[in-house]
Order: structure tokens, then C-alpha cells, then sequence
């Protein structure tokens, strides 16, 4: 695979952290011992993505080499052995779709048709209006709330067809629906109610 | 059932604060210092004493597991690691400790890390847990704050960090030398045992890795015995687990359950029962998508144990239970996970790099009944070429999921593969 196919075609002719992030590299350095600043490059290509509209030109990851004493092509090796590196652009709105097994048997292909049928787009692909992007996504590990839709950093759980018509509406209009369970589940226990520890369920009501 | 006076985790729904000032109701760092006044070998056989076997799938005794540490700090610190890299298919446990349960966590570290005289631990937590990584955080800064953690961490005179790093989507950094390497900076492929971390760890130095329920559970163990831990379940196998169950049943949840809990109870009296009634079950995945699946008549009467599970050829793994009910296409379900993991392989080793997409690509066409019928036993073959054949077990992972298909399943393939050729036939 050559490295044209999996890195964008245009790339910005310079990058530099903010200054903002420049506080939070001091932080994340100070995490790992002294001579061990290598550990340092995932949470500082995350940095870098997060201040980059989502994706990772090549310019900063020469920066990050630079700035870790590390060679380039080991950083170009991190960052696109993770799946959660973008290297091209993505949309505002960044589609990962579980549709492993367990996200399979609770309905991820109606999930998966919804968004086809909304946005025209496959797994891999952005919208037209460029604002969508979607990936279809290995195990996101919150099977008990299946299928999952992770919207950037937000899990949504408990989707069918219909609500995830009503998540892509609302994302469209820039109102992101409340985080979590759409069917009003506020963790993992059973949509019935919880089958154990009901008087802390009570003492929790009683609380509130 | 187990009574609610022997659960764990009593905030695993979310209902309380997750934060230090409901941790502390809840009983968390409840005179921490105490406990570690009681001295390293102390609390690791107090973990022996307990019988807990480590929750993140293999089943190692976890006391036994930390006194392979060396009992002298030679020039090398020592390291506690967290497995946070929760991403086994099936397996949402670790989110819910993560997010409703982070001050367990954070003190069992500190035991822990007591225990084999760690001054540091390291959560490597799964990328895509960006809200559980940020709950996680901000209940180590209130730690740091009330001085539980530090250089005198809950006034027990012992110096303890932890330090919270985030992975990027690779399932295979929940093997925990890939997890080792990646926390390095590298990529997340795993090394050659032996060493193994206890002697050549992060960084070179001694260390531990465990899972996040494994520690989670250990200051409740420490403060109510190893005694209290061993006398729930069944023996080898006690304790209490938070079972996952999702799939076709009614009311998908996660609960706190004690081990060797019959199958058939927990789905029904937890989950609902099997979509459609018990007698519509199909075959269920017991601990996780690496373990073989088993059909209706082998659930009848099983038990959600290490010992059970493995006498019936299968595993209690992550206890993340899959349940499939008549409606599923049973070989799909299983080449999804054949695409998962041939997506997952770190491509290190031939026969998973390799096998895993000619195994999945093999079971694409037998979904569709493109086959000849001895291309069956071929595909039985090579799942045993890459069984045992790799540096990690995800060559492993792979293989066993299409041997519990054919073994349970072979009719349906055959069908398939019949109903296919007769289809070509007609055409002709």
C-alpha cells in the first residue's frame, strides 16, 4: 500500500500547536519518565487531530517527530496503524457505525441503511455537502446499549431506523441530540428497570 | 441470586455520584491506609486467599499473578498497568466501572501497586471511551486533591500516580505486551513471551498488567476477606462478575451476578429471557467472540464459570454473553466476526496476518453457499494451522469461533452450500 493512498492529497504547507495545546504537551510529557518522551506521540497526534478540523496533515507529524526525537516514519507508522487517526479530511459530523456481531443482532444493518438512505453514503465515504462522514467500525465495546452510532466523541445507543433518521436530522440542523441511550436507558441495566439493587434505586429517587 | 449486601458495585447503573464524595458513601477509601499498613505480602495473600482469577478473559489467579513480582526494587521501578482496552465484541463491563464506579478503580490501584511495590500505575484506556477517559481524569484530580494519591497516597506513607493514557482503535492492544509497546509509542504488536512483563515489563522494568474489574474488585475483597470472596461461587471459580448480556434477548444489561450462576437464570431472571421464549434460543457466545459458541442443548444447563465452560469446549472469557435466538443467520453472525478479526490482526505473524483473511473470505462465499462441501474440512484445517502457530492468542481468537460453528453447525453450512448448487443447476 503506498503511503499516497492513505494520506490526503492536499496538505497544509505548515502546522503548529496552539498555544492552548502547547500547556497540554507540558502535561502529557510529564506523564512518562525522563527518556521516555516516545510514549508521548498517540496522546500528541490526538492533540494535533482535535486541532485540525478532525484529521492529521503530514506536517504535523513531522512536527511531532521533530518535537519527540523520534524519526518520521515511526510516527507515520502510529499514526496509521490506529484506526482512529484520520488522515484525510472527515465531516463535521464523524459517523462511526459499530456493526460487529452484537451491534449486528440488534438491527446495525437498519442502522447502516438509514444513513445510506439519509446521506447516500457508504462505509468510507462523505456526503455531499461534505458536512458527513461515515465508517463502519469494529466493536465500540457498549454491547448491552446495541446498535451504536459514535458521533465524534458521543456514543448513541439503543438505535433503530427511525431514531437514527431523527440523530442525522437533528445533527444536520447542528442540535445534537442529549448523549447516550435514545430509548431513555441511563446506563447498562435492563430498559425494564434494574433487576438487582432496586433499594438503591430507591434511596437514588429519594435523593434527587 | 445474589443478595445485594454481596455486591461490588452498587453504582454500576449510574443512579449515584460517580465522584469522590458518593465513592466515599459507597465505602471507597474508607481508611485505605489501613490496609496497607497491613505490608506487601500481606495484601497478596490476602488476593490468593480470595481465589479471584483475573477478569479480563485468560482466568490467571491475580494474587498469584502479582507475586511473581521480585520482592526487592532493584534499579528498575516497578509498574502497575490497567487493561482499560475493553474491546472485546460482547464485553461493556469496564465502561460501566470506568464512568459509575472510577474511585474503585483508583484505590485498587493503589493497593494493588502497594502490593507489588509499584510507586506508579499506567490505565491505558480505549480511544473511543472519550467521555469515560474525561470521567476518569477528573475523579484522579479529585484523588490528587483530597491526597489520596501522591506522595503520601491516603496517608498511608506510600508515594503513588497514576497517569491515564488513551489508545486509538486497535483491539489488539488489549493483549497486554501489544498494550505494553503501544504505551511505549510504538505500534501496538505484541512481543515474544518469555520475558514476561513481571520480569521485563514497561519501559524494561517489572510489570503487572491486569484488568480493570480485576482491580476494581480488590479493596472490597481486602476489606471484607478473602474469606467473604471465596465463600460465593463455586470453588476455582468465586466470587461475584458483572456478566454482559446482549443480543437477542429481551432486556439487554449488564448485572453483578455470582460465578457459576446457571445461564439459563441469569438470561431470565436478568435479561428477560431469549426473544421469543427460551425454546426459540439458537446458541449463545458465553465469555466474548473469541470463545466457541454453544448450541441450545449445551446452554440447558451450563454454568457461568471458568471450569464449566471449558469442560463443554469453551470459555468464560469476558463473560460477555451473545445470545442468538432461530432468527439469526448463524453463519454470518460468525464470519462478522471472522471480518473483525482479520480488521484486528496486527499483521505481525504470517498465519494470522494471512489466515485471517483467507478464513474470512472462506466464510463470506459459505454465507452465500459458494462452495464445494470438502472446502468445510479445508477451512477446519486452516483454522488449526493458525491455532497455537502465533506470537498472541488473536490467531487463536480467530480460529476458535469457525471451529465452534463447524463443530455445532456443519448441516446448516452443507444446506447452504447445496441449496447453492442447485440454484446454479436450475440456471443452466
Amino acid at each position: 500500500m503506498s503511503i499516497q493512498s492513505i494520506i490526503a492529497h492536499e496538505q497544509p504547507d505548515s502546522f503548529a500547536f496552539t498555544a492552548e495545546n502547547e500547556e497540554k504537551i507540558l502535561t502529557i510529557l510529564a506523564k512518562y519518565p525522563e527518556g521516555r518522551q516516545a510514549s508521548a506521540v498517540m496522546p500528541m497526534l490526538d492533540l494535533a487531530q482535535r486541532q485540525h478540523q478532525n484529521w492529521i496533515p503530514m506536517k504535523a507529524i513531522e512536527h511531532i517527530a521533530k518535537r519527540l526525537d523520534m524519526a518520521e516514519i515511526r510516527v507515520l507508522e502510529v499514526a496509521s496503524f490506529y484506526t482512529m487517526y484520520n488522515l484525510k479530511p472527515v465531516g463535521k459530523w464523524f459517523l462511526q457505525a459499530c456493526t460487529t456481531t452484537p451491534c449486528m443482532l440488534r438491527g446495525s444493518d437498519d442502522m447502516v441503511r438509514c444513513i445510506k438512505d439519509k446521506l447516500d453514503i457508504s462505509s468510507g465515504q462523505t456526503s455531499e455537502c461534505g458536512r458527513f462522514t461515515m465508517l463502519e467500525v469494529e466493536c465500540l465495546g457498549a454491547c448491552v446499549n446495541a446498535p451504536i452510532l459514535q458521533v465524534n466523541d458521543d456514543f448513541y445507543e439503543d438505535l433503530d431506523y427511525q431514531s437514527t433518521a431523527a440523530l442525522i436530522e437533528a445533527l444536520a440542523a447542528d442540535t445534537p441530540p442529549p448523549v447516550g441511550s435514545v430509548i431513555g436507558r441511563q446506563g447498562s441495566e435492563s430498559e425494564a428497570g434494574a433487576t438487582t439493587l432496586v433499594k438503591e434505586k430507591k434511596t437514588a429517587k429519594a435523593g434527587k | 441470586m445474589l443478595a445485594d449486601k454481596d455486591r461490588i458495585f452498587t453504582n454500576i447503573y449510574g443512579w449515584h455520584d460517580a465522584g469522590l464524595a458518593g465513592a466515599k458513601k459507597r465505602g471507597d477509601w474508607d481508611n485505605t491506609a489501613a490496609i496497607l499498613a497491613r505490608g506487601h505480602d500481606d495484601v497478596v495473600e490476602e488476593m490468593k486467599a480470595s481465589g479471584l482469577r483475573g477478569r479480563g478473559g485468560a482466568g490467571f489467579p491475580t494474587g498469584l499473578k502479582w507475586s511473581f513480582m521480585p520482592k526487592e526494587v532493584g534499579n528498575r521501578p516497578h509498574y502497575l498497568v490497567v487493561n482499560a482496552d475493553e474491546s472485546e465484541p460482547g464485553t461493556c463491563k469496564d465502561r460501566d466501572i470506568i464512568r459509575h464506579e472510577p474511585h474503585k478503580l483508583l484505590e485498587g490501584c493503589l493497593v494493588a501497586g502497594f502490593a507489588m511495590r509499584a510507586h506508579a500505575a499506567y490505565i491505558y484506556i480505549r480511544g473511543e471511551f472519550v467521555n469515560e477517559a474525561r470521567r476518569l481524569q477528573s475523579a484522579i484530580e479529585e484523588a490528587y486533591d483530597a491526597g489520596l494519591l501522591g506522595p503520601n497516597a491516603a496517608g498511608s506513607g506510600w508515594k503513588f500516580d497514576i497517569y491515564l493514557h488513551r489508545g486509538a482503535g486497535a483491539y489488539i492492544c488489549g493483549e497486554e505486551t501489544a498494550l505494553l509497546e503501544s504505551l511505549e509509542g510504538k505500534k501496538g504488536q505484541p512481543r515474544l513471551k518469555p520475558p514476561f512483563p513481571a520480569g521485563v515489563g514497561l519501559y524494561g522494568c517489572p510489570t503487572t498488567v491486569n484488568n480493570v474489574e480485576s482491580i476494581a474488585v480488590a479493596p472490597t475483597i481486602l476489606r471484607r476477606g478473602g474469606a467473604w470472596f471465596a465463600g460465593l461461587g463455586k470453588d476455582n471459580n468465586t466470587g461475584t462478575k458483572l456478566f454482559c448480556i446482549s443480543g437477542h434477548v429481551n432486556k439487554p444489561c449488564n448485572v453483578e451476578e455470582e460465578m457459576g450462576i446457571p445461564l439459563k437464570e441469569l438470561i431470565e431472571k436478568h435479561a428477560g429471557g431469549v426473544r421469543g421464549g427460551w425454546d426459540n434460543l439458537l446458541a449463545i457466545i458465553p465469555g466474548g467472540s473469541s470463545t466457541p459458541l454453544m448450541p441450545k442443548d449445551v446452554c440447558e444447563t451450563m454454568t457461568m464459570d471458568f471450569d464449566a465452560l471449558r469442560a463443554a469446549g469453551t470459555g468464560l472469557g469476558t463473560a460477555g454473553i451473545i445470545v442468538m435466538d432461530k432468527s439469526t443467520d448463524i453463519v454470518r453472525a460468525i464470519s462478522r466476526l471472522s471480518y473483525f478479526y482479520k480488521h484486528e490482526s496486527c499483521g505481525q505473524c504470517t498465519p494470522c496476518r494471512e489466515g485471517t483473511g483467507w478464513m474470512w473470505r472462506m466464510m463470506d462465499r459459505l454465507v452465500r453457499g459458494e462452495a464445494e462441501q470438502h472446502e468445510i474440512d479445508t477451512l477446519e484445517q486452516v483454522t488449526r494451522q493458525v491455532e497455537g502457530h502465533t506470537i498472541c492468542a488473536l490467531g487463536d481468537a480467530a480460529a476458535w469461533p469457525i471451529q465452534g460453528l463447524i463443530k455445532h453447525f456443519r448441516p446448516e453450512i452443507e444446506r447452504r452450500i447445496k441449496a447453492h448448487q442447485a440454484m446454479i443447476q436450475a440456471a443452466e
